[in-house]
C-alpha cells in the first residue's frame, strides 16, 4: 500500500472525468510541443533553404523588400528587371567570389495540371548558376549546348509535373516558342525542383527583356566584408541588396503575427487546463469529504492527506503529459498540413521538429503544471478537521 | 494510581446555534478503567455521538476536562488530538467508512501506513482472518455484506493495536443476526486480548451485553 496507489485508485472511481481531464491537459501539452517544435522546425528549414541558395546576397531591382524576399526563395512573384549592366559592374568587385544573374519569368499555361490551368516558372541563368549550387546534380541529360540555345533543363518536379524526359519538346503558350529538354536536375528538396531552367540569354529573347535581370546572386569571398560591399552597392541606382540574414528575418517577421496568435491559444490551452485540473481535483476532494475525515480519524496526518491529493494532480497531469507528446508527435505532419495552409511562406523540410528533449521538457513541465495546480485542493483537503468532515456528509 | 485510560469531569460541549446555546454533552463525569466494556445507551440526539468524538479525541471540548491515556486534552489543538489518536484509538462507525475503491486487505493495510507503522501484510491478512474475513480479502466493498464491510472496519481499527477501540453505532445499519455477531466479536476482542471498548448503540438489548452501561439523555449521564 503506497500513496501512489491509492491515489491512482481514486482516480480510476471516476474514469470518464479523470479521463477528460487527461484529454485537456494532453491537448495543452500537444498544443504546446508543436508550437515549440514548429518555432524550431520553421527557423531550421528556412535556414536550410537560405543555405542551399548557394549565395549570401542577392540584387534586385528597388521595390518592396517582402517581394524581394519571396522571389529570393520562391524565384517568382512581383516581377521588377534591372539592367544587366549592373551585373557587368558588380561581377569586377574584387570582393565577390562569385556572381550569377538571372532572370525569371511567369508564363501561365492552361493546359498544365491535366487542363484546369496554371504557372510555369522559368528562370533564365549562366553556367555559373551551378557552380553556386555544387550540389545540383543533373539526374538525366547535360547542360545547355550553347549559351543561346533553344533548350531548357527541368527541375525535377517540374518535369514530373510536365510529364517531359530529355529529348522532349516543352511549349511556352504565350511566347508560341518551342523549347527542347536537354537536361532534368535529381531532386534537391529546394524551390529549385519546381523551375523549368533556359539559357539566360534564350529567356531575355523569348520573354522579351533584352538586357535585363529579376536577380543578381553574388557570393562574397570573405563573409566579414558584406557590410561594406552593402554600403558600396547604396550609390548604385535602381537597385536593392538584401542579405540572406536580412530575408530570414524578413520571413520570420512574416510569420511572427502567426505565432503571437497560436502562442496566445497555447497560453489560454495551459491556462484552461490548469483550471480543468484544479476543479476535477477540488470536485473529487469535495465528493470525498467524509471519506477524508474518515481517512484523518484513523490517523492520516495533514501532510499524508495533502500528499495523497497532490499525487493525483500529479498523476493526472503526468499522464496528461505522456498522452500530449504521444498526440504532438502523431499530429505533427496535420499540424504542419494546417501551417503550410495558413503561412505565407514556408520552407521545405519539417516545420514541426520535434525530438526527444521537447518531449522531456514537456514532461517535466506538465508535472510542474500538476505541482501548482494541485496545492490549492491538497491544502484544503489537508485543513480539513475530521469530526466536521465526518458529520458533513450525514 | 489508577488505571484509567478515560477520565472526564464536568466535561461538556456547547454548539451556538443562531444566538441559542445547545449543550449536546452537558458536564459529564465518566471514568472508563483500562480493560472495559462499555456502551452508552441513549435515544438519537441524545450527545452519545459528541460524547464519543470528544472520547476519540475528533473534537475539542468546550468545558470541564478529558484525559485520555494520560494526557490532558481539554486544551489540545488539531495536532495533538491527531498524535493521540493515531495507532492509540481505534475508530469504527456507523456506516463503515471504507474506501471504496480499495479491496478489504487495502483498507486495513491503508490504517497501517497512515498510523505511520511498517507495512505488514501478514499481520493485515491475519486481523481479518481473525474477523472470519480471510477469505474476502481482495474484495472491493460493494462486493461485501453489511456485516462484512463492518468487520473489514473494524479489522482496520485494529490493526494499529490501539488501546483503545471506539464504536459509533456499529451495528446501526445492520441487521438482528449481523448486528448480534458484530457485538459477539467486540465481546471477544474484549474477553480474550483486554481491549478496551466503548460503543454507542440505541439497542438495549445489545447494549446489555456489555461489562457496562452507561445512559445519556439531554447530553447529561442519567442513573
Amino acid at each position: 500500500m503506497t500513496a501512489f496507489s491509492v491515489a491512482y485508485k481514486n482516480l480510476k472511481r471516476k474514469p470518464i472525468r479523470s479521463l477528460l481531464t487527461i484529454f485537456g491537459v494532453a491537448v495543452a501539452v500537444a498544443v504546446l510541443i508543436s508550437l515549440i517544435g514548429f518555432d524550431r522546425g520553421y527557423q531550421k528549414s528556412l535556414t536550410a533553404d537560405i543555405d542551399k541558395m548557394g549565395y549570401q546576397l542577392l540584387v534586385t531591382a528597388k521595390g518592396c523588400p517582402y517581394e524581394a524576399a519571396t522571389m529570393m526563395l520562391k524565384g517568382g512573384g512581383g516581377l521588377r528587371y534591372m539592367e544587366q549592366k549592373v551585373y557587368d559592374q558588380i561581377r569586377t568587385d574584387e570582393r565577390v567570389d562569385m556572381i550569377t544573374p538571372q532572370l525569371v519569368s511567369t508564363v501561365y499555361d492552361p493546359d498544365r495540371q491535366d487542363g484546369a490551368g496554371g504557372f510555369a516558372l522559368f528562370m533564365g541563368i549562366e553556367d555559373s548558376y551551378l557552380k553556386l549550387k555544387p550540389w545540383s546534380t543533373l539526374k538525366a541529360g547535360s547542360w545547355f549546348s550553347t549559351p543561346d540555345a533553344n533548350e531548357v533543363i527541368m527541375g525535377y518536379e517540374a518535369a514530373e509535373v510536365e510529364q517531359r524526359l530529355v529529348g522532349d519538346e516543352i511549349y511556352i503558350p504565350r511566347y508560341d516558342k518551342i523549347l527542347k529538354v536537354v537536361g532534368i536536375f535529381e531532386r534537391s528538396g529546394t524551390q529549385d525542383d519546381g523551375i523549368i531552367f533556359l539559357p539566360l540569354k534564350t529567356a531575355q529573347q523569348i520573354f522579351e527583356l533584352p538586357n535585363k535581370l529579376t536577380g543578381i546572386g553574388i557570393k562574397l569571398k570573405d563573409i566579414r566584408q558584406m557590410g561594406t560591399f552593402q554600403e558600396d552597392l547604396y550609390d548604385v541606382p535602381s537597385i536593392q541588396i538584401i542579405s540572406l540574414a536580412q530575408v530570414r528575418g524578413t520571413i520570420l517577421n512574416l510569420v511572427s503575427s502567426a505565432k503571437l496568435m497560436a502562442n496566445s491559444i497555447a497560453v489560454i490551452a495551459v491556462f484552461i487546463a490548469v483550471i480543468g485540473v484544479v476543479n476535477t481535483i477540488l470536485m473529487s476532494v469535495f465528493e470525498r469529504t467524509q471519506e477524508i475525515g474518515i481517512m484523518k480519524a484513523i490517523g492520516a496526518s495533514k501532510l499524508k492527506v495533502f500528499k495523497l491529493i497532490w499525487i493525483e494532480t500529479m498523476l493526472l497531469c503526468t499522464f496528461g503529459g505522456i498522452f500530449g507528446g504521444i498526440l504532438a508527435v502523431l499530429a505533427s505532419r496535420l499540424v504542419e498540413a494546417i501551417l503550410k495552409s495558413l503561412l505565407p511562406y514556408t520552407p521545405d523540410g519539417r516545420l514541426v521538429l520535434i525530438n526527444i528533449q521537447l518531449l522531456i521538457a514537456a514532461l517535466i513541465g506538465a508535472v510542474v503544471l500538476g505541482i501548482i495546480s494541485g496545492v490549492y485542493p491538497a491544502w484544503r483537503a489537508s485543513s480539513m478537521r475530521p469530526v466536521e468532515a465526518i458529520r458533513r456528509s450525514e | 494510581m489508577n488505571d484509567f485510560v478515560i477520565k472526564t469531569n464536568k466535561l461538556s460541549k456547547t454548539y451556538k446555534l443562531c444566538a441559542e446555546e445547545i449543550h449536546a454533552v452537558n458536564e459529564v463525569d465518566l471514568d472508563i478503567s483500562a480493560g472495559d466494556f462499555v456502551a452508552i445507551m441513549g435515544p438519537s440526539g441524545s450527545g452519545k455521538t459528541t460524547l464519543l468524538d470528544m472520547l476519540g479525541c475528533l473534537d475539542r471540548t468546550s468545558n470541564g476536562s478529558l484525559e485520555v491515556l494520560g494526557n490532558d486534552i481539554s486544551k489540545a489543538s488539531e495536532n495533538k488530538l491527531a498524535d493521540i489518536r493515531r495507532g492509540k484509538i481505534g475508530l469504527v462507525f456507523q456506516d463503515f467508512s471504507l474506501i471504496p475503491s480499495l479491496t478489504a486487505l487495502e483498507n486495513v493495510e491503508l490504517a497501517q501506513y497512515f498510523a505511520g507503522q511498517k507495512r505488514d501484510r501478514k499481520k493485515a491478512h491475519d486481523i481479518l482472518d481473525a474477523v472470519s474475513l480471510g477469505k474476502r480479502i481482495n474484495h472491493l466493498p460493494k462486493q461485501l455484506s453489511g456485516g462484512e464491510k463492518q468487520r473489514v472496519a473494524i479489522a482496520r481499527a485494529l490493526i494499529t493495536q490501539p488501546q483503545i477501540l471506539i464504536a459509533d453505532e456499529p451495528t446501526g445499519h445492520l441487521d438482528t443476526v449481523n448486528a448480534k455477531e458484530i457485538f459477539d466479536l467486540f465481546s471477544e476482542l474484549n474477553e480474550k486480548s483486554g481491549l478496551t471498548i466503548i460503543l454507542a448503540t440505541h439497542n438495549q438489548k445489545l447494549g446489555s451485553l456489555a461489562k457496562r452501561q452507561i445512559f445519556i439523555q439531554d447530553g447529561k449521564l442519567v442513573n
